[in-house]
């Protein structure tokens, strides 16, 4: 397994071996997909769709619709401006969505496509939209591409009629399903009334029903979209994902933001709790502050088996800071911290984190890749791997537990349901690590030391 | 209106016309059962197709694990061909195993603007430090031949500077109109650059090549173990769990078994052209497949001892799977089946189905092309267009040196004209009357058919699997198996019936629909009462 890894260090700065990130195209698709009736379009060649498509299948489990401009080598010369015209006419014609949301492609990129001046000359059926983002995928990651969506869609359509509704708006950066729904349900159990922008959840976790829907219930509406020029203030989840949307709905329509990070673990949690409460100015609820002693009371039981452990987290800037703060609530030492994603407000934002916690040693990198981390495990090890799937071969390599946390998760079920995100998902990723430690001990006891009770 | 039409209507009037060429009703069609293939699909239409990067990188090449493969581009290509293709390949003492990593430039936008070839050398030299490898392979992006970086002038460069064999293809995203150019792409280098540098001794006369065989679940293997167990040698597999040592020895073999015919028949009349090996359409898909195929392959070599122990594999085999086949064929018999996928295995798989009692209603392929389901003599008839013409094509000589023949050519002829030897009669002559081929087969046209049909299983890929299932209907991936298999030979037979009954009998279908759907359970009185 990985048998070409070596621990010396050698300095690349060529070759990009074992990612930890993929290309723009994919997070716009996956923002898109969070809009109701919304046909994400792809605009390029037909194999970055197919491929777009697969993967976030193969993550969700759940069909990612998509479509896409399928140049060949002519449009790829004179440019693909009939073949979106041509799609956008097919799209409402056939699969009649309320809006289709173009992304490009590094081909159509390269060839300078202009997206606006296209769509500015299509036909687009009365009470329909067409937007588009440019996610050129020889810059920053699919986590760039998510954020470019997000900001696009309310630089197309967001406006403000002057009359506050009230309303916040969630923008929950790229996150699951589960995890948007728990966003929500804590904002309801405080009293808020908001709009999630996006919103996948009940289009990538749709339940079955017997009949296929192009466009299940979940997803935001156009018209709260165009609605959220309204709002009070936006409650934008993670500098990466988020921070780009919250602006550009700040500088359109002056709706003010407050930048959190992804809620995991206690303090990001009581963070979005206070700025909910805040926002509503209503008392925290029992339930909500019954959830948060659950999980001290957790943390304290298990803390004999994560104290002092180290762990290797790998992933989406994001989510990868939201854990590596958890993780140092649990005790443990977040020796490496790694995001494929290029960016160094996220080595900074880890470095804090290791200085708020007093913690010596670790190591945090951004546009770093697989190959790296593993040589880092190599030169010094750990006890714990969490990241995507991809860190499956590392861990078997090294013979190191490994839990599944971020994306993409391809080769386990469920977890796009389960929130990592609030107290409830701390419950669930302690829960996860703890047993992952556990296993690991029963595993190497010797069989006179193999106990019935822990 | 027929079903055909009904789908059909649907459309608008221009892609009624181009969508009405790719369904046949077989049989019952006015165009004497002809069908467009391999032309490009519509901007805006939800296909399943991928590109000829996919087709190269990710099918043909991808397998062979001692090439470390670099792709020359934005990260993302590299990342989604990086292990979910699901081409197994065992690593072996003395030969190089990249399969389980990426390798990629990861060009950033100053390498698009300033041209990347810089950064693709020093890619290769860094490679060559870490990993000493003997082969590299470059393939190249949509925005490399958009900027003309000269991969092939780097590659050049790159094996006279390490000594080692450098292979790059240009196989751009946009090219051809589907996977299928970057089959050729493919094919076209390792024919160039590979086939005939191997000096390895080949110990038996009965030496074979698999071609179009990608290892997908473990069914080179299986294919392999029968093979063997019967006496063949197999001198190289094309290109499941491949290696280019393996590769560069083809031309020693006797005959060439083509698996998929779409992906690879390019190679197999280049060798056929350049060392008079001749190839074999074959299919080791399904029991009934799988035997006639083993007698096919024995009638070839015509040998006394090679054809007993031919007979005495099969009957040894179906004894050690019969009971499990008569149980599954008891539990499957009677359901219907569609299948949209590859290029081959929409075909294949129909013979399984059979074997198991299910009869294909269905099937379509994703980017065949029109002798995968017309059959070979449509060749002369199908017109070059401009996609096609894109795609290079080349042509060799007969190698003065290597050129050998098993039969003499007499016999080679007998052969030819009972197509046993270099003929693919296509999909269609395996169909029944009344039932559908739908070339790239869409998604509207899946939940349209999948609606009017009814099938109890629908094969495909993942991306329309979950479309399937939402609607009530059980999908298998073809692609991946699922992440089972082997699906192949007598056992993988087994597998499939297995994974397919499991499938359909899951108690969870019962409960698609709550209780509460069916049967009132309020309760109330009338007027107070």
């Amino acid at each position: 397994m990985l048998d070409y890894t070596k621990k010396e260090k050698y300095d690349r700065t060529a070759l990009r071996v074992n990612p930890a990130k993929t290309c723009q195209p994919v997070g716009a698709m996956y923002a898109a997909l969070g809009v109701h009736e919304c046909m994400p379009h792809s605009h390029g060649s037909q194999g970055c769709c197919a491929f777009h498509r697969m993967f976030l299948t193969r993550h969700f489990k759940d069909p990612a619709m998509a479509s896409t401009s399928s140049f060949t080598e002519g449009a790829s010369v004179f440019g693909g401006g009939s073949n979106l015209k041509t799609a956008a006419k097919n799209i409402f014609d056939i699969y009649n969505p309320k809006i289709i949301a173009v992304h490009t492609t590094c081909l159509s990129e390269t060839i300078g496509d202009d997206l606006n001046a296209f769509i500015q000359d299509i036909d687009i059926p009365e009470g329909k939209y067409m937007v588009h983002t440019n996610t050129p995928s020889y810059k920053g990651s699919h986590i760039t591409g998510f954020s470019n969506m997000v900001a696009s869609f309310i630089s197309y359509l967001s406006v403000s009629s002057g009359n506050k509704n009230g309303k916040a708006v969630l923008m929950p950066g790229f996150v699951n399903p589960g995890d948007m729904r728990e966003l929500k349900r804590l904002a309801t159990a405080l009293g808020v009334s908001y709009t999630m922008l996006p919103d996948t959840s009940g289009v990538l976790d749709s339940p079955m029903t017997g009949k296929f829907e192009m466009y299940p219930k979940g997803g935001t509406t156009v018209e709260e979209i165009i609605a959220l020029g309204n709002s009070e203030l936006t409650l934008a989840f993670g500098k990466f994902a988020s921070e780009a949307g919250a602006e550009t709905l700040k500088k359109k329509c002056g709706v003010p933001y407050n930048l959190l990070p992804i809620p995991i673990g206690i303090s990001r949690t009581d963070e979005y709790i206070i700025a909910l409460q805040a926002f509503s100015k209503t008392e925290v609820p029992y339930d909500i502050e019954e959830e948060r002693g659950q999980l001290v009371d957790i943390l304290i039981d298990i803390h004999p088996y994560t104290y002092n452990k180290k762990v290797a987290i790998f992933g989406d800037p994001d989510t990868v800071l939201g854990i590596t703060e958890f993780v140092l609530e649990m005790g443990m030492i977040p020796k490496y911290v790694l995001t494929g994603t290029p960016g160094d407000a996220f080595v900074s934002a880890a470095e804090a984190l290791f200085t708020k916690f007093g913690v010596d040693g670790c190591i945090a990198k951004a546009g770093g890749d697989l190959y790296e981390l593993h040589q880092w495990i190599k030169e010094d090890g750990i006890d714990l791997i969490i990241g995507g799937t991809h860190g499956k071969h590392i861990a078997r390599a090294e013979d190191i537990p490994f839990i599944r946390a971020g994306f993409p998760i391809i080769d386990r079920y469920i977890h796009s349901y389960m929130p990592l995100v609030g107290y409830k998902g701390g419950m669930r990723l302690a829960e996860m690590i703890t047993n992952a430690l556990m296993d690991r001990q029963d595993r190497d006891a010797l069989e006179e030391d193999f106990e019935m009770v822990m | 209106m027929s079903v055909l039409e009904n789908v059909l209507d649907q459309y608008s009037s221009r892609v009624y016309k181009n969508r009405k060429e790719h369904m046949v009703d077989v049989n019952n069609n006015e165009n004497n059962n002809q069908i467009a293939a391999n032309v490009r699909t519509i901007p805006g239409i939800i296909t399943q197709r991928g590109c000829c990067y996919a087709g190269c990188k990710g099918v043909v090449l991808g397998p062979i694990k001692d090439a470390l493969q670099i792709v020359h581009g934005p990260i993302g290509c590299s990342y989604y061909a990086w292990g979910t293709r699901r081409h197994k390949g065992k690593t072996e003492e003395g030969v190089d195993n990249y399969l389980q990593y990426s390798f990629s430039t990861d060009m950033q936008e100053p390498d698009i603007v300033f041209g990347g070839e810089k950064k693709l050398k020093k890619a290769i030299a860094e490679a060559v430090d870490l990993f000493h490898p003997s082969t590299i392979f470059i393939c190249s992006t949509c925005p490399v031949g958009l900027i003309g970086d000269d991969i092939h002038a780097v590659a050049k460069a790159a094996e006279k500077e390490y000594g080692i064999k450098c292979i790059a293809y240009s196989c751009e995203g946009y090219k051809g109109v589907s996977q299928s150019a970057g089959h050729h792409i493919a094919n076209n280098q390792i024919m160039r650059y590979v086939i005939g540098e191997g000096d390895r001794e080949i110990k038996s006369k009965f030496a074979v090549n698999i071609l179009g065989e990608y290892n997908i679940g473990g069914d080179g293997w299986e294919t392999e173990r029968i093979l063997k167990r019967i006496g063949y040698e197999v001198v190289s597999t094309f290109t499941g769990d491949s290696s280019i040592e393996d590769l560069k020895n083809a031309h020693k073999a006797n005959l060439s078994l083509v698996q998929c015919h779409r992906s690879i028949n390019y190679i197999a009349e280049m060798i056929e052209e350049r060392y008079g090996i001749p190839w074999m359409k074959v299919n080791f898909i399904g029991v009934q497949g799988t035997i006639e195929t083993l007698r096919n392959i024995a009638k070839y070599f015509n040998d006394e001892e090679l054809t007993a122990k031919t007979e005495v594999v099969i009957a040894d085999e179906i004894g050690l799977i019969a009971d499990d086949m008569a149980y599954y064929k008891s539990k499957l018999k009677g359901k219907t089946a569609a299948i949209y996928v590859g290029g081959s295995r929409a075909h294949h798989y129909q013979f399984l189905l059979h074997d198991l009692g299910v009869s294909t209603i269905l099937a379509g392929y994703e980017f065949g092309h029109r002798d995968e389901y017309e059959g070979r003599e449509v060749l002369p008839f199908i017109k070059p267009d401009a996609d096609s013409k894109n795609i290079e094509s080349i042509t060799v000589e007969p190698d003065k040196e290597k050129y050998h023949l098993y039969l003499p050519e007499e016999e080679i002829n007998k052969l030819k004209e009972e197509k046993l030897i270099d003929y693919y009669g296509g999909m269609i002559k395996d169909m029944a009357n009344g039932t559908y081929m739908v070339d790239d087969l869409n998604h509207f046209e899946t939940e349209e058919f999948l609606k009017r049909l009814k099938p109890d299983i629908f094969f495909s890929g993942i991306k329309d699997k979950f479309v399937a299932q939402k609607s009530g209907i059980l999908s298998r991936q073809l692609h991946s198996y699922d992440y089972s298999g082997p699906y192949s030979g007598f056992r993988g037979a087994v597998n499939f019936a297995r994974d397919v009954t499991m499938g359909i009998y899951t108690p969870a279908w019962s409960f698609v629909k709550a209780p509460w759907k069916n049967t009132p359970v309020l309760e109330g009185t009338l007027g107070g009462e």
